[in-house]
């Protein structure tokens, strides 16, 4: 265990050299700017509307409401992606690069390797979702003067999405070249959000065969699952409803618990599995 | 070969190579006298490719082990199989006495991979504090340890320097102070000199000596012969995935000598009768011509001879005054016979050229 955690650590410190993380904190500087920017631009264009007397026909929280979970939902895209193209090399670049051969014989099991990979891009996502989350939720309560409920569960499901995602990619990469899973990965990922529409469709419809697809996708690869969960809980209030207004990346319906013990044993599958194949694998 | 038991444990069941912990002995490795490795029918194939045929050998504790053979015989591959980077196809393997993978043995082995590709964005230092770390030394082993190391491969300058900015025989170097981190029992080097220039090769070759005086057990591989006969106490030639030979260096370059001959007036037939009885393994011969006064063997016609014939054979020890006398005796001019040492480079010239050429 304690190879997993120097692998860990030095996961961390290659992202950190090789320059990813000060791109993804400026770019997500930038992202929280604009967020901020647009919130604030809707509450003074809501209050500007009531000052006219065209009060809109949903109070200002329905509106930030929405806005809160659309800042979620791009936390959750851009953890996503960063999940899938930062892990994308994890084993397969070090095996063509051949720099396994100076770690693996060392006295570490190869195990502890993928679980160390894993580890460090782990805790880098679930530092980062978080720092995403909360940045979110202080645009939503200082601009907005919004808070959403379940902060805390749908940022923990976000972590859960980037997770599931993060499980999948080291998972190919222990079979496929870095371009390769890449493509694979961020397919499936597709896959899955036009799953999580077809599915929202299906059920709004009451048709049982596009619901069955949705569901299909979601066994497949159950990111867009857990993210309908997450936007859910962040939507629902005590007093009123917001799920009156529909858009494709929030939920109207909540996706079953099941599904979330799913993607827990998803992620931890193919976190196993990933340490198997490797395990057997001629480097 | 030896076979295995409790305080010989050369456990390795082919299937699962990677499991480990069957039949340990509780000895601490370094007073284990078991041998260094044991190898026992090793065998590799990548699909239908056969990269190591039938591999048996044994190498003791302390001892400088040179591996031979020409590219592809499969000394990689054993060299991969032994640190765990390739399973086995089938065979038995142990090395520091432990089975393949025991976490101890690993503790005490260093390997510089023959592709030495590493973190180019780490610092010298930084590589070698994260290979110390995953050898499970403490953060003040590693203090002491790493500027240590450095020196010894003559990098002391430099670890502050990204691996980046370094050259590929400083690479190669970088490597080698990995290898040899954690006060190891086994060092393999897999063509360690391959990227250095000739005052790297002395170093490299400075450095297997301090490690030998130092009683560590070092398993060479390296197609600069020279080097390998400067610095082993055995030797192993492999060809086609098999040893070809093995033994002592003494004794394999020993017992036969190399003899030049320099000879003008050569009986084509002599020739013949000269390789019919020794083993010739180089031969130059110019100019056909006819004998010049009478033939010694009788009055009959000129015979056809090489008027300049140079030879190199194989002889045992005490054989060259016959060979002169038949030399003389069939006719030729002898103007030099010189014996020299066979070097390691005639005996994997001639073990490896045996059946010809791949
Ligand atoms: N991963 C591999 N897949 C298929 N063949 C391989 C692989 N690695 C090595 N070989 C083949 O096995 C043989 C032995 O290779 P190697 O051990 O590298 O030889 P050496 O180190 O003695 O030059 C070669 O013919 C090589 O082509
Ligand atoms: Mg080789």
């Amino acid at each position: 265990m304690g190879g997993a955690l120097i692998l860990a650590r030095f996961t961390f410190r290659e992202a950190i050299r090789k320059k990813m993380v000060i791109w993804v904190l400026v770019l997500s500087a930038i992202f929280v700017g604009l967020y901020a920017y647009g919130f604030s631009s809707l509450r003074s264009n809501y209050l500007e509307r009531v000052a006219d007397g065209q009060e809109p026909p949903f109070g200002f929280a329905v509106f930030a409401g929405v806005m809160t979970v659309l800042g979620f939902y791009t936390v959750n895209f851009l953890s996503g992606v960063m999940a899938i193209f930062a892990s994308v090399g994890s084993v397969a670049a070090e095996v063509d690069a051949g720099t396994f051969h100076a770690i693996v014989p060392k006295p570490v099991s190869r195990w502890e390797i993928v679980l160390g990979k894993w580890l460090g891009y782990a805790l880098m996502l679930a530092a980062y979702v978080s720092l995403m989350c909360l940045s979110v939720l202080l645009v939503a309560r200082y601009i907005g003067g919004y808070t959403p409920p379940n902060r805390v569960a749908g940022s923990a499901l976000v972590v859960l999405v980037s997770l599931v995602l993060l499980s999948l990619t080291v998972l190919g990469s222990t079979f496929f070249s870095s371009l390769t899973n890449g493509i694979i990965v961020f397919m499936l990922y597709g896959v899955a959000l036009m799953g999580g529409v077809v599915e929202q469709i299906g059920e709004f419809l009451q048709n049982d065969t596009l619901t069955s697809i949705g569901v299909g996708t979601s066994l497949v690869i159950p990111s867009d699952a857990v993210w309908r969960t997450a936007s859910y809980l962040l939507q629902q209030s005590g007093g009123f409803s917001i799920q009156a207004i529909q858009t494709p990346f929030t939920a109207s319906s909540n996706p079953s618990n099941a599904m979330l013990v799913y993607a827990v044993f998803y992620a931890a599958g193919a976190l196993g599995l990933s340490t198997w194949v490797f395990g057997r694998r001629d480097l | 070969m030896q076979g295995c038991s409790i305080e010989r444990p050369c456990v390795y069941a082919s299937r699962h190579p990677i499991e480990t912990g069957r039949l340990m002995t509780k000895t601490s490795l370094s007073l284990d006298t078991s041998p260094a490795i044991y190898v026992e029918h090793l065998r590799k194939e990548y699909g239908s490719k056969v990269a190591v045929q039938d591999l048996s050998l044994q190498v003791e504790r302390g001892e400088v082990f040179g591996f031979l053979g020409p590219n592809g015989a499969g000394k990689t591959t054993t060299i991969k199989m032994l640190n765990g980077l390739v399973r086995p196809t089938s065979g038995r393997l142990s090395v520091l006495g432990r089975p393949l993978g025991d976490r101890e043995a690993k503790k005490r082995i260093g390997f510089l991979p023959e592709l030495f590709r590493f973190h180019e964005w780490m610092r010298a230092e930084e590589f070698l504090d994260f290979h110390g770390s995953l050898y499970g030394l403490s953060r003040g082993e590693r203090k002491q340890r790493i500027p240590e190391a450095l020196k010894l491969v003559g990098l002391e300058g430099r670890s502050r320097s990204r691996l980046r900015t370094f050259s590929k025989g400083m690479l190669q170097r970088i490597g080698i102070a990995q290898a040899v981190l954690a006060d190891p029992l086994l060092v393999f080097l897999d063509e360690p000199t391959s990227a250095l220039d000739p005052l790297g090769r002395r170093d490299v070759r400075d450095i297997i000596r301090t490690l030998q005086e130092r009683g560590v057990t070092v398993f060479l591989n390296s197609h600069l012969l020279g080097e390998v006969e400067a610095v082993c106490d055995r030797v192993a030639i492999i060809k086609d995935g098999e040893v070809a030979a093995l033994g002592p260096k003494a004794g394999l370059l020993g017992g036969e000598h190399v003899v030049e001959v320099w000879v003008t007036d050569m009986p084509e037939r002599l020739l013949h009768e000269v390789r019919r009885r020794y083993r010739v393994v180089g031969a130059e011969a110019r100019g056909q011509g006819q004998a010049r006064g009478p033939a010694p063997t009788g009055g009959r016609a000129p015979v056809a001879v090489n008027t300049e014939c140079r030879l190199s054979l194989h002889l045992s020890n005490g054989e060259a005054p016959a060979l002169v006398e038949l030399l003389v005796g069939g006719g030729a001019r002898v103007h030099e016979v010189t014996p020299r040492q066979r070097s390691l480079e005639d005996l994997f010239v001639d073990v490896v050229q045996v059946g010809g050429d791949r």
